[in-house]
């Protein structure tokens, strides 16, 4: 593998070839806040936050790094009043979800989120798919997945795996972003409530 | 069927079907497209065939069931050649008089005949209609000729003459240098050039490559891609062999939308054709190329039309995009160089290989080649397919081919590029129809959608709807689409209901630079556009919502109330009789009145009061006057009183 030098917030940093930006420029100690990416798993692209300035032939991109390869004399901005503005805003819209959830309150304190500006429609879960993920990627059980679409998706166990799986891993519980009891919740809600038909759609 | 094994023996065959078919002998084509079949065509062709059988004249006579003409409005659709006398609205009563008259005496019946509202003269020929005049229809032309399920009818005008041109003397770079010199930009949305984006798969190192074809279309009210693929589904066949023989593929894909049953069901039937002749398969044609194809029923979900998703959704996981920082013509489906185009830009490859690119490039904008098919609906005369050379204004689309807005209403404006595109006011109309044309004006292309607003249609509450589709749409996987469109939708929803606060358009801004800028797909950055658009051009109606509570379309339902002129007032009883809420308070000569505590806003009695006294008024923004005393409700009629 040959390396590549790039230049994240005026420093030089050496990236190996198929490296993302997010990953070389943590290797380099520079920080970029994430809530759907995990080192163990494939680069999801769902949260956004993780976006950053490039400046490629002279033309400045917004990309998101945890899916975007470093790339030879790329330079890249982690921070700028453009990102800052992006990441602000996403950060409210998940904080109408999640109000109290620790890693949104901090990271809404560096960013100066306001956790009211959106009407809260609070459910918790902000999507970022890492139980999801780790049940299939890692434990490759896909005891876990989501249900619907849009707006209306949302994490749900599947009890016939769950009721063999899930009480002796336990592994996405401190994954999640929004409260470790969430999946807990989903997981105890999925074992105790008998399938019920669907609802159908929306009046 | 027997198999053809050279381009030689498939003009033979050709030869031999013409050599059959008399030009001069009459035959009824009769549009069996979705529209006309809503019409009432299958009856209509059920009628055609028992009158011919009554009198005598069924082997003198062909019937065809065609593909989609267009001219929707005034479906079901006949034309009858030789003559090409073209009746529309036809019902099975008047199929006797059609085949007495026409068919047996050669006389047209005069009452099925297209009339020009502007000059009142009678058009007998498809060609004399302003609605068809105006238009240059090199794809969508061949529909009415055609039975789309007969591979012979599709063979008799011509086709499968470029797979011959392609297979009997061009090397794949040839093929391909023709397309990139057409210009050819993909008419499913971007605009990207055809030829580059061949020529980046034709070039990428791993050998197993894939061509597909997006038919999944999902704007709302287009269907300028069904009416293809139902209408002439061996002419996107003949457009997708030639293009996998140029980049190198012998595995194509058919994503189609399973809403689309007739679609399905007659490219399934044109690919079993195909197959049987050998222009599909092993050694297509004797020429050592080898194709097949493979039709993929998609479960209606609109972002799947968004290429990532639709690869992900062919590969059988959950229709969501993917990152596309490497561009799907290098690594697409399975990770494969894929080449997708829209249906209509697979159509559009036969004639350039058999017209050639110079022929092409003659038609359009500088940046804009060849003709471009809109399906033209909403507030227009004349709703339809229409396909027009790029670079034919909008004002030309509008009022020469769709006869204008109905009901001497006022033109406000046009969406064009689906959903996601944007809405063009009326001093913009005389803009040329082009890629990059659309865009400055801050809408887009898009595949063809087209809707027409008048007066009467509120900016906002267009928007509404719009990010409402979108909303919905959203598969949900990043946050600035799923999340910043629901709470963008809220917002709208509460300027249209007269709860907008000030701040509310900069919050809207704000989502859609977000949702512009970090959003996964073409889906999310694109969704903020029938916003931005509208702000742009209607910021006064925004801001007429949310400071004074005024819709000035008076179309918002929660911002207007409904009241009755007593000046004007007949005391009629009408509106009183009609109102489903009883909140009209009248009697005869008694001036009537609108209890505004009951009334729903329906609008009844608006519609329903004589166009001669118009006494009921919708306003918006100001209260409703007080009513006239008692004394001043009774109506004196003097007439009576002698």
């Amino acid at each position: 593998m040959s390396e590549i030098l790039l230049q994240i917030d005026g420093k030089e940093v050496k990236a190996r070839e198929g490296m993302t930006v997010l990953e070389a420029a943590r290797a380099a100690g520079i920080s970029i806040p994430t809530l759907c990416h995990h080192e163990k798993l494939e680069p999801y692209g769902g949260c956004r936050l993780c976006i950053v300035e490039v400046e490629v032939r002279g033309r400045t991109n917004l990309v998101v790094s945890c899916v975007y390869l470093a790339a030879k004399d790329l330079v890249v901005r982690t921070r700028s009043e453009k990102v800052d503005r992006i990441r602000k805003t996403i950060l409210e819209l998940l904080l109408a979800h999640a109000p109290d959830a620790f890693e949104l309150q901090n990271l809404a304190k560096v960013y100066g989120a306001d956790k009211n500006r959106f009407e809260k429609d609070a459910s918790f879960c902000i999507h970022c798919g890492l139980c999801v993920r780790y049940c299939a990627e890692v434990k490759k059980k896909n005891a876990i997945g989501f249900v619907d679409r849009g707006t209306r998706k949302e994490i749900s166990f599947i009890p016939e795996i769950a009721s063999r799986e899930c009480w002796s891993c336990k592994e996405c519980f401190p994954l999640c972003p929004t409260s470790a009891l969430q999946a807990a919740y989903v997981l105890t809600q999925g074992l105790f409530t008998p399938p019920s038909p669907k609802p159908g759609p929306e009046k | 069927m027997a198999r053809l094994n050279s381009p030689e023996e498939l003009e033979n065959f050709r030869q031999e079907i013409l050599s059959k078919r008399d030009p001069q002998a009459p035959c009824i084509s009769i549009c069996a497209g979705a529209g006309c079949i809503a019409s009432g065509a299958a009856e209509v062709i059920t009628a055609f065939k028992a009158e011919l059988a009554k009198q005598g004249l069924t082997t003198a006579v062909d019937t065809k069931g065609t593909g989609c003409p267009g001219f929707c409005e005034r479906g079901p659709v006949v034309v009858i050649y030789p003559e090409e006398i073209c009746y529309l609205q036809v019902t099975p009563e008047d199929v006797p008089e059609i085949v007495s008259q026409t068919i047996k005496e050669k006389k047209v019946v005069d009452r099925l005949l297209y009339v020009d509202p502007a000059t009142g003269e009678k058009a007998i020929h498809e060609s004399d209609i302003s609605f068809y005049k105006n238009q240059e229809r090199n794809i969508i032309g061949s529909n009415i000729k055609i039975d789309p399920k007969s591979i012979e009818d599709y063979l008799a005008i011509g086709g499968y003459s470029a797979l011959v041109k392609v297979l009997s003397g061009m090397t794949a770079e040839q093929v391909l240098a023709e397309v990139k010199k057409s210009n050819l930009r993909g008419r499913g949305g971007a605009g990207f050039p055809t030829g580059i984006k061949w020529e980046g798969t034709r070039n990428a190192p791993e050998p197993v490559k894939y061509v597909i074809v997006n038919a999944d279309e999902g704007d709302p009210g287009a269907f300028m891609d069904r009416a293809l693929l139902e209408g002439n589904p061996h002419s996107i066949l003949e457009g997708l062999i030639i293009g996998a023989y140029a980049i190198g593929a012998h595995e194509g894909y058919i994503y189609v939308r399973q809403e689309y049953p007739l679609a399905v069901e007659n490219i399934n039937l044109a690919i079993e054709q195909a197959e049987a002749y050998g222009l599909l398969g092993k050694n297509i044609l004797d020429s050592g190329f080898d194709f097949k194809v493979i039709v993929h029923q998609g479960a209606g979900a609109f972002v799947c039309g968004e290429s990532t998703a639709l690869m992900t959704a062919l590969e059988g996981r959950v229709g969501e995009p993917r990152p596309k920082y490497v561009r799907s013509n290098i690594k697409g489906l399975w990770e494969r160089p894929s080449v997708l185009n829209n249906v209509e830009t697979w159509a559009n490859v036969p004639l350039i290989i058999n017209k050639g690119a110079d022929w092409f490039t003659q038609i359009g904008t500088e940046s804009s080649k060849g003709t471009k098919i809109f399906s033209l609906v909403g507030k227009i005369t004349n709703t339809g397919l229409v396909e027009v050379p790029m670079g034919i204004t909008l004002k030309d689309i509008i009022y020469k081919i769709g006869g204008g807005i109905p009901e001497g209403k006022k033109f406000k404006a046009v969406q064009t590029g689906g959903p996601s595109g944007g809405c063009i006011p009326e001093e913009q109309l005389d803009l040329k129809v082009g890629f990059d044309e659309l865009t400055k004006a801050g809408s887009m292309m898009g595949s063809g959608g087209m809707i027409v607003m008048d007066e009467d249609t509120c900016m906002v509450d267009v928007a509404r709807y719009f990010i409402h589709f979108l909303t919905d749409e959203s598969c949900g996987k990043c946050v600035p689409c799923r999340e910043g469109l629901r709470q963008m939708h809220k917002i709208l929803t509460n300027i249209t209901e007269g709860k907008g606060k000030t701040g509310d358009i900069e919050t809207l801004e704000e989502l859609s630079e977000v949702a512009k800028e970090a959003s996964l797909c073409a889906l999310g950055k694109s969704a903020p556009n029938p916003f931005l658009s509208t702000l742009h051009y209607f910021r006064d109606e925004y801001e007429a919502h949310v400071k004074e509570k005024r819709c000035p379309a008076l179309s918002c339902k929660e911002l207007i109330s409904y009241y009755i002129d007593p000046a004007k007032c007949q005391a009629c009883m009408i509106c009183a009789r009609k109102c489903p809420a009883e909140a009209i308070d009248g009697g005869k000569n008694r001036i009537h009145v609108i209890d505004q505590e009951k009334c729903t806003n329906c609008g009844t009695c608006f519609e329903v009061c004589p166009p001669r006294f118009r006494a009921v008024k919708k306003i918006s923004g100001e209260p409703v006057p007080a009513p006239v005393s008692e004394e001043e409700r009774i109506i004196s009629r003097k007439s009576k009183e002698k």
